[in-house]
């Protein structure tokens, strides 16, 4: 596992980077680099820079013309209005993240069940096409959802799914369970099946024997996965506003995007509502960093 | 009680048949052991017997029961794996008291049978450690604990001293003898070595291929080997095997010497024949009529003695002689023939031709 991502994913022509460096001198082309960076970090960066800016200033500052960078006076009173109701009580947009933490916590939840197991069978048992099979389940991940999206849109209609959180749920973990089971599955093959055969031979059945000695080990892989399921389900935004409309379904990518739209948008709220809904991903995305790096590089190593 | 015997085992791996109708009878409390070169199925056999591999054809019994389809657990018994296989987030102590747990043993009970496996093995400063804290030598006397600490049907080992050096193997043979003796039990030890087979076993059967080439003693295997490929893989240095026919009251070589033609032998003139001959069955003193004509082709000492290669013919014999051997490359020499304990092989089959008269 000690592979980092570079080595993982470049192949050849990254190399082509060392020629030049003969040519302009170590120095001149540490310079270079760090300029070209600079750059690179500030387009990228400047947006989320001004989110912020945007979500902790005054209305009267977010208009004025020409922008402040500094100088601003500082509130958080954005950062109120998103949890908090003009008139009091709850906002719609709190009750917004509270439906994507349900949304996406159950049907993460709901794929790692159904999808460790999964990957387990898989890759201990002689399953018929077994090739064939995961190939399959992968395809199903090839569609894009904007094209999947409005017949599952006329199912769901027939069974009463539609602006219902369940239905949200089901289509997330449908989306997740292939994804679970095709990164579970290189986690898995790592565990050598020899210490379940002896488990065996200790006297546990099969399945105490994956429950005790396998699973543990798998514990930072199913992280890992987990993760990148719950981002996917937390971020998910067709099929939200598609087969959700009312306040008390909606997930918060919809809530956001509908605060946008309007004849005067209130600029403030959607930057702070967009930092909150930010922050768990990358938290999140930081506590597992090293087991994402292993899951994203599993195929490039060989023991 | 603790039998097993196997029945025509066959398992193919896509196109590896790694059985190939393997059939064993293992006495209750003995060593038998399995003995083969690296691919010959002997993994593939304990695996079967343990419940670990699903058939294409064969039964196991246990006992005289058929337990063909039953789970490893039902089975009762221990197996050491060939790579240890310990627990790796768990201590030695865990690892060995795994067996335990899962039949709900007491702590107690456990803590004792714990603590007499690991001074029986001598291994009660590791009790603590992860196996990733452990040497090899230390993981193989821990995965012997965890099997041997309950009292199974069979143990079944799986080349558990290959991955140690020489001298803690030569340590650890002595050690699983004295420890069968005491312990009792049927063990199944699988190896590849042939020393270990032979100084370690009550009974041997070598595998090939996945099939059974012979079941015996080790002096069975070792002085009346059933076939050529058997003689060839048992004795070190390997036997020495000479192309020959009989001819009357002599066998002809076919580099042109002769030698008396044993009494026993039953092959007809003109059959094409090999002779094999040991080492220890040569000798480079000239005494007798029974000698082959060679020349000295090197000289090989092992301290103890040293093995003269002499080159008959086309054929190279290994002859065991004295450590004070000595004599120059080419220099011209007899090589005389203990025939009472030589081995005739048909040649087109191989197999040992019939010594009912010996
Ligand atoms: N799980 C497996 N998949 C494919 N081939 C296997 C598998 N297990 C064993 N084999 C093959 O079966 C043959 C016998 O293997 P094995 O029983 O492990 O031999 P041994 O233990 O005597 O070295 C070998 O050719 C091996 O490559
Ligand atoms: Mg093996």
């Amino acid at each position: 596992m000690a592979i980092s991502v570079d080595e993982a994913v470049s192949t050849g022509p990254a190399r082509d980077h060392t020629p030049p460096a003969r040519r302009f001198g170590g120095r001149g082309r540490a310079v270079l680099e760090v300029a070209l960076l600079a750059v690179l970090a500030v387009v990228m960066l400047f947006p989320v820079l001004w989110m912020i800016e945007t979500s902790i200033k005054e209305n009267r500052d977010v208009y004025a013309i020409p922008a402040k960078f500094f100088g601003f006076k500082v509130t958080l009173d954005h950062f109120k209005d998103v949890f908090v109701a003009s008139g009091g009580g709850r906002s719609a947009l709190s009750a917004a993240f509270l439906n994507s933490v349900v949304v996406a916590g159950v049907s993460t939840a709901l794929a790692t069940v159904l999808g460790v197991p999964a990957a387990w069978a898989y890759s201990r048992f002689s399953v018929k096409a077994k090739k064939d099979q995961l190939f399959f389940i992968l395809s199903t991940r090839f569609m894009p959802p904007v094209v999947v999206v409005i017949p599952i849109f006329l199912m769901y209609r027939q069974v009463g799914l539609i602006d219902n959180k369940l239905g949200l749920i089901l289509i997330y973990t449908a989306f997740n369970v292939p994804f679970t089971i095709w990164m579970m599955k290189g986690f898995v093959d790592e565990v050598p099946a020899e210490y379940e055969d002896a488990a065996m031979l200790d006297g546990y059945t099969r399945l105490q024997a994956f429950w005790r000695f396998t699973l543990p080990l798998l514990l930072p892989g199913i992280a890992a996965t987990a993760v990148f399921a719950l981002i996917f389900s937390w971020n998910e935004f067709v099929f939200a506003i598609f087969l959700t409309s009312s306040d008390s379904v909606r997930t918060a990518p919809p809530a956001i995007a509908g605060l946008i739209g309007g004849t005067t948008v209130d600029w403030g709220l959607v930057a702070a509502a967009s930092i909150v809904f930010a922050l768990p991903v990358l938290v999140f995305a930081y506590l597992v960093r090293k087991h994402l790096v292993a899951g994203v590089t599993l195929g490039a190593v060989r023991r | 009680m603790g039998t097993v015997a196997v029945h025509g085992l066959r398992k193919s791996f896509g196109k590896v048949q790694a059985l190939d109708g393997v059939t064993l009878d293992v006495p209750d409390g003995s060593f038998f052991v399995v003995l083969g070169p690296s691919g010959a199925g002997k993994t593939t056999t304990l695996r079967a017997i343990a419940g670990l591999e699903k058939l294409d054809a064969g039964s196991v019994h246990l006992d005289g029961k058929d337990a063909t389809g039953d789970s490893p657990a039902a089975r009762d018994l221990a197996m050491v794996f060939q790579s240890y296989a310990l627990y790796p987030r768990r201590t030695a102590y865990e690892n060995i008291a795994s067996p335990l747990r899962a039949r709900r043993c007491s702590s107690s009970e456990i803590a004792a049978a714990v603590e007499r496996m690991s001074s029986l093995l001598h291994i009660e400063r590791l009790l603590q450690r992860r196996p990733a804290q452990m040497s090899g030598g230390e993981m193989q006397r821990v995965a012997l604990a965890r099997a041997l600490v309950r009292r199974p049907r069979a143990f079944l080992m799986d080349e558990p001293l290959t991955n140690l050096d020489l001298k803690l193997r030569v340590e650890m043979r002595t050690e699983l003898t004295r420890i069968h003796r005491s312990l009792g039990g049927t063990f199944i030890y699988v190896t590849n070595d042939q020393v270990e087979a032979l100084s370690m076993a009550d009974q041997v059967a070598v595998l090939k291929e996945g099939k059974v080439q012979q079941v015996g003693t080790p002096a069975e295997v070792y002085e009346r080997p059933a076939n050529q490929w058997v003689a060839g893989f048992v004795g070190s240095p390997p036997i020495s095997l000479l192309p020959c026919h009989a001819e009357g009251d002599r066998l002809v070589g076919a580099d042109g010497w002769t030698l008396p033609r044993p009494r026993w032998t039953t092959a007809e003139d003109g059959r094409p024949l090999l002779l094999g001959l040991r080492a220890e069955d040569l000798s480079v003193e000239q005494r007798g009529e029974a000698s082959l004509p060679g020349e000295l082709y090197g000289l090989e000492p092992l301290g103890d003695r040293t093995v003269v290669d002499v080159r008959v013919g086309t054929e190279i014999l290994k002859v065991k002689a004295r450590p004070t051997v000595t004599g120059t490359p080419g220099e011209r020499l007899h090589v005389t023939v203990d025939l009472d304990r030589a081995h005739l092989f048909d040649a087109g089959t191989g197999l040992a031709l019939s010594e009912a008269g010996r």
